[in-house]
């Protein structure tokens, strides 16, 4: 048989699964040769933090919900505006100062417009 | 079995003897994956055997599981309240065989300076069978290393087969232990009596 001059490639190949799947295949037949399987109940749970896990992974939300998470982002980005706002506050110049006044009165103007329609009220 | 004598002699010109046993434990011994979870201060000391200065990585059980099914070592570290307790033994059902179980601590031990509060277990040793105890309020890193080779030595001297073996290979031997539950007063049962076995209480007149 004549080999090619890459065949050794081949050769490693082979050589390194082997060396890789050697050790797993020596423990996996030594455990089922000596090591008797006790399965139980506790042992075989999914849940592997101590407790017991109760009730379904599958919990509904109310639809609704994106109301919150809508309003809550608007003023969570606004805290990234807020804080350079509070930082160059004593250099600001009456106009920025009053540009800045209407951006947060904008937004308070949403927050009591939802106030009057109700939304945190609704079930 | 080879003899002690010409195996000394073998060894001592270059010749490595060993049996499958002294293999199977040696590798055992040298890889001891404990359980990551800590109860209370003893697990700073814990925290503190694993840096750099006292470094558990030279015993080889550096690496500290976060799931039970990877784990070989529960170190129990720290006082273990009644309602800790059942999540304790179930964690410990949960890890492969073999596992160990070192007592880190007098409250692991007994309780502790704890030991008469109405929450507090009296020792671990009530559900789960415990390999080595440290003792010590809060053990130091070297005692927890030490504790380390005992347990290193236990594995090492363990024979697999015969009367005297490891729970994992006997198919009699429980593979897991029950899980007590909350009772009105105390924990129900208040104790394993197939793993915890005080001595008879005597006392001198």
């Amino acid at each position: 048989m004549k080999l090619g001059p890459y065949s050794f490639l081949t050769l490693f190949a082979v050589a390194g699964v082997v060396f890789a799947l050697a050790p797993l295949a020596m423990a996996w037949l030594w455990a089922r040769a000596y090591s008797p399987r006790k399965p139980g109940r506790v042992k075989n749970a999914n849940y592997e933090c101590g407790l017991e896990s109760k009730a379904t992974g599958w919990v509904q939300f109310q639809s609704q919900y994106y109301l919150y998470g809508i309003v809550f982002l608007i003023f969570d980005v606004e805290t990234v505006f807020l804080l350079p706002f509070a930082a160059a506050f004593k250099g600001l110049s009456a106009g920025a100062c009053a540009a800045m006044l209407v951006f947060i009165l904008l937004l308070v103007e949403g927050l009591v417009w939802l106030c009057v329609k109700g939304v945190w009220a609704r079930k | 079995m080879i003899d002690e004598g010409l195996r000394n002699e073998l060894s001592r010109q270059g010749v490595v003897t060993t049996t499958l046993e002294e293999l199977y434990n040696w590798g055992r011994k040298n890889s001891i994956w404990p359980l990551q979870f800590g109860l209370a201060c003893c697990a700073i000391e814990m925290i503190a055997a694993s840096m750099a200065r006292f470094d558990i990585a030279r015993f080889g059980a550096e690496v500290f599981r976060p799931s039970p099914r990877q784990a070989d070592l529960m170190i129990v570290a720290g006082t273990v309240t009644k309602k800790m307790a059942p999540q304790i033994v179930r964690l410990y059902n949960q890890m492969p065989e073999p596992k160990y179980v070192i007592a880190m601590g007098v409250c692991a031990i007994s309780g502790g300076p704890f030991k008469e509060g109405y929450n507090v277990l009296k020792g671990i040793d009530r559900y789960i069978p415990v390999d080595v105890h440290i003792p010590g309020c809060p053990p130091r890193p070297e005692a927890l290393l030490h504790a380390l080779m005992t347990l290193q030595k236990k594995i090492e001297n363990q024979r697999l087969t015969g009367q005297g073996r490891p729970r994992h290979l006997d198919a009699d031997a429980p593979g897991e232990f029950p899980v007590p539950d909350y009772g009105a007063h105390d924990l129900e049962p208040p104790n394993n009596p197939a793993v915890w076995r005080p001595p008879p209480m005597t006392r001198n007149e």
